[in-house]
């Protein structure tokens, strides 16, 4: 059975080309089960296929299928083959796992939708690429999957397109993503140039064994990740990520939260051999990471959607990862990326259930009091808000400790700094929106003629699954500090991915958690303080230092700077070449060979007037000229 | 003896008569008269060869061209009198109809 | 002697055929090259093709021109009124003429050198044995020709309307 783990990414694929085809005529339910059961398919071949890995010694290659030889030049080779090794078993079971819930819960959120087809089709297309892009055993078949997704989230963004805002999101995730893309593409080439080979194996072997040219490895680690920042929402191209909550929120929740913003988490853990070669790339991903992580935090301290609140907490979580895996810990970046897909798409789940809830409405200034209105819908978001600020013996609390005792246990004790402010921030913050949400007086939905109503079991049930997992998942990843093989995750990660141990004291150790565990009690405790007893506190905050909430509120008006000094002066530059380019010079030319064409013709006409006269003259001069030619 | 050279002139500065008569004149069957012209014209030129050569070929032609020339002209007469009939006139400024 | 001859013949050949170009009148055209043609007969004789000469007068002058004198009585034209802008024409034709001429006499130069004659036979008899045996086809042929010319005129020409 597991032999068959090639076809994990291929049913979800076969079934999205039935949607895509015979989607407009196939009855409801039919979509319904044929997109979630395709799903579940792969999910159960991935769990056998990890079940297998599991049992199979440790060191053993990975399970490898080589579909079509498709590159095949010179020296050069880039099969369609994929490689199932056990990060991208973990990684498979995680996508396919959470997708399934999520495509579970679409049924109910989607029910009403007019393009449930379409809507599914989409979804399940996502699944190929994603799965592709997990599975590759090259860098080329992962791009392939890399574009796929980027596609699939473009579409899903603008799933709803009549309405403009959503096209608009959706093309700017599309354009942010493809800036980089093309640093992406570099980076490759300068991998295949160096390595003569795209195989994962290859270049990490490579670059282990100091093959690579120092400048060359540098130079492509630190491409390939400005790519990540593309895909994963880190600074600078982040700016799509908040837009993109135009979408469903299904798809926020899988898309943008779980599985394809974690891709460049992904992408560098299986390239772990190339990151550790080069130190510089890795300093420069646990940088980018650490800043993104403190500034998306402090731009979700005042939002007031409650899709967004959870948009700019996704950037700042996937920072943390990158921050693990910079400074070398990649099994525990990893670990992060597994609860967060966990916890964050139980947050997106249970927002969508709320307003799904309040028929639409997403300000969370206009909600409040739903407490005791939506019993399941309340205690899971409690369970992942908490989960994600870090308190103790949730997923989150070993996920996020593991990273931060590694960068401390690495030296890096700025970075270890800046994950433990962003800890306070992120309790902080999430604390905020679960009282603004569901604590204190009742909001606009409690007027005459407002309603709310829990969501359907089709939908709960998921959310209680994650609820679940983001509980419990957290122990198979438990910190030294409760024995030398504890971590369960990271051992099972290690013959996959090389990363670096940690020797710390046990006093350290203990230290370490309790700032981590002091940190999310104090996010909690402000965020109590201001949402909760002393209401009027945020707004006398926010007249006493109306700069900072303001360049707060205007996200530190990056998106304005982007426009200004790209978006704009490029539009224009189009337009102008447009005017001048397009229309002059290439319709001139067509217009001019067909005005040439009548020209000739006319020109032409005035041999032919008709008189045999005129035409004896033809013949004379023609005679003249063979005479001539034969004497001559 | 005359050489047949001079035949041939002769014959040259004919047709070149005849090319010039047929393009000056403006009706019909002046111009008819002209590619008579150009005809023996022609004749006179395969004899004066035929001399050259010490053949008798040259007369056989000569035979040949006469007997179509009159074929020829019946024809292009009976055509003229159809266009006089239709349009009363065989002057051929008039004749463009196949004009574009 | 034959020189005289010979300039005689070629002077009122050519003289006629300018003439015809010169007048206007169809009817002294025609005239013309019946005198043209006659003189070109005579033409033929001087290069030992009696037969030849005979038949271009009997035929070409005798039959062709008096068929062309049939149809300028049949039509009664009036004197052609003069043409306008000629002279354009007339340039660029006589100076094609002349380029023709040219072409025409260097190539009769280099076929024929200015070499004398050979003698052939003049014997119609040996003509008619040509004829008759290597040319037969074509002169078959040439009757057939003749008789679809007749059939043709009459179809073309003959009277249908009416009477």
């Amino acid at each position: 059975m597991a032999d068959l783990f090639w076809l994990i990414p291929l049913i979800p694929g076969l079934s999205a080309i039935g949607l895509i085809v015979f989607g407009s005529i196939l009855p409801r339910k039919w979509i319904a089960w044929q997109a979630c059961s395709s799903v579940l398919l792969s999910f159960l071949l991935a769990a056998a296929s990890f079940l297998k890995l599991a049992r199979l010694p440790e060191g053993t290659a990975a399970l490898a299928k080589t579909l079509l030889p498709w590159i095949a030049s010179g020296s050069f080779a880039s099969p369609i083959a994929f490689s199932l090794d056990r990060l991208s078993a973990v990684m498979a079971l995680v996508v396919t796992g959470v997708g399934l819930l999520i495509h579970v819960y679409s049924t109910g959120y989607m029910a009403d939708d007019r393009s449930f087809a379409r809507y599914f089709a989409h979804l399940n297309l996502f699944t190929f690429f994603m799965l592709v892009l997990v599975l590759a055993s090259n860098i080329v078949l992962m791009f392939v999957g890399w574009e796929g997704v980027g596609l699939c989230s473009y579409l899903l963004i603008g799933f709803w397109f009549e309405r403009p805002a959503a096209a608009k999101a959706g093309m700017k995730a599309f354009v942010v993503n493809r800036v980089g893309d093309a640093a992406f593409i570099i980076g490759v080439l300068v991998l295949l140039l160096n390595v003569k080979s795209g195989g994962f194996t290859a270049i990490n072997s490579a670059a282990a064994d100091g093959l690579l040219p120092a400048g060359a490895a540098t130079l492509a680690a630190v491409l390939l990740f400005v790519g990540a920042t593309g895909k994963s929402a880190q600074v600078p191209l982040y700016v799509w990520l908040p837009d993109a909550m135009e979408g469903p929120t299904p798809v926020s929740a899988l898309i943008h939260a779980a599985t394809m913003v974690t891709a460049g988490v992904y992408m560098i853990c299986r390239l772990s051999g190339l990151y550790t070669a080069s130190v510089p790339a890795s300093a420069v991903v646990a940088w980018v990471g650490g800043a993104t992580a403190v500034f998306a935090a402090t731009m979700a301290l005042v939002q007031t959607d409650i899709k967004k609140v959870l948009a700019y907490s996704t950037i700042s979580q996937i920072g943390y990862m990158f921050i693990g895996c910079g400074v070398g810990a990649y099994a525990a970046g990893m670990f992060h990326l597994m609860t967060h897909a966990f916890f964050k798409g139980l947050l997106f789940l249970a927002a969508g259930s709320v307003i799904h809830a309040l028929g639409g409405e997403q300000d969370m200034r206009r909600m409040g009091g739903l407490k005791n209105r939506l019993p399941v819908t309340f205690p899971v978001f409690l369970v992942g808000a908490a989960a994600i600020s870090g308190v103790p013996f949730l997923s989150g609390f070993f996920s996020k400790d593991a990273i931060l005792t590694s960068a401390y246990a690495g030296g890096h004790h700025v970075l270890y700094g800046l994950g433990l402010a962003g800890a306070v921030l992120t309790a902080f913050y999430m604390f905020r929106a679960v009282y603004l949400t569901f604590y204190g007086k009742p909001g606009a939905w409690a007027e005459p003629g407002g309603h709310v109503h829990e969501s359907p079991p089709v939908m709960t049930v998921p959310l209680v699954l994650l609820a679940v997992l983001s509980a419990v998942a957290g122990f198979v990843g438990l910190p030294a500090l409760f024995g030398r093989d504890a971590d369960a995750f990271g051992r099972f990660l290690a013959s996959s991915v090389k990363s670096v141990g940690h020797h710390l004291g046990a006093v350290t150790e203990g230290g370490l958690i309790l700032l981590a565990t002091g940190a999310a009690a104090g996010g909690i405790a402000l965020a109590f303080v201001l949402y909760r007893r002393a209401p009027e506190l945020p707004r006398r905050l926010a007249s006493r230092l109306p700069g900072v909430h303001r360049l707060l509120v205007g996200r530190y008006y990056v998106d304005e700077a982007y426009e200004a000094v790209f978006v704009r002066p490029l539009l224009r530059g189009s337009e102008a070449v447009y005017r001048h380019f397009d229309l002059k010079v290439i319709d001139g030319a067509l217009n001019g060979s067909a005005a040439s064409a009548g020209l000739a013709g006319r020109g032409l006409n005035l041999l032919q007037s008709g008189l045999v006269r005129d035409y004896a003259l033809a013949f004379l001069i023609g005679a003249i000229l063979f005479l001539g030619f034969v004497l001559l | 003896m005359i050489p047949a050279s001079a035949f041939f002139y002769v014959a040259a500065a004919l047709f070149v008569l005849g090319v010039l008569a047929f393009f000056v004149k403006k009706d019909l069957l002046t111009q008819f008269m002209a590619v008579e012209v150009m005809l023996n014209a022609g004749n006179l030129a395969f004899l004066a060869v035929a001399k050259a050569l010490g053949k008798a070929e040259g007369q056989v032609v000569v035979l040949f061209v006469i007997t179509v020339a009159a074929a020829e002209a019946v024809i292009g007469l009976a055509i003229i009198v159809l266009i006089f009939r239709q349009r009363k006139s065989i002057q051929t400024d008039g004749l463009k109809d196949l004009k574009g | 002697m034959a020189w005289a001859v010979f300039i005689c013949l070629t002077v009122l050949c050519i003289g006629s055929v300018l003439a015809m170009i010169i007048s206007r009148n169809q009817a002294h055209n025609a005239l013309f090259l019946v005198l043209s043609f006659s003189s070109l007969g005579g033409l033929f004789g001087l290069l030992d093709a009696p037969f030849a000469a005979v038949v271009q007068v009997l035929v070409y002058a005798g039959a062709i021109m008096v068929l062309f004198l049939f149809a300028i009585m049949m039509f009664n034209l009036k004197r052609n009124p003069p043409g306008g802008r000629r002279t354009l024409r007339i340039v660029l034709t006589g100076g094609l003429g002349l380029v023709l001429l040219a072409e025409l006499l260097v190539a009769g130069r280099e076929a024929l050198g200015g070499g004398a004659a050979a003698a052939h036979s003049r014997d119609p008899a040996a003509l008619g044995r040509l004829l008759f045996t290597d040319h037969l086809y074509a002169f078959e042929i040439t009757s057939l020709l003749i008789l679809a010319a007749l059939v043709g005129a009459l179809a073309l020409a003959g009277r249908k309307e009416g009477t």
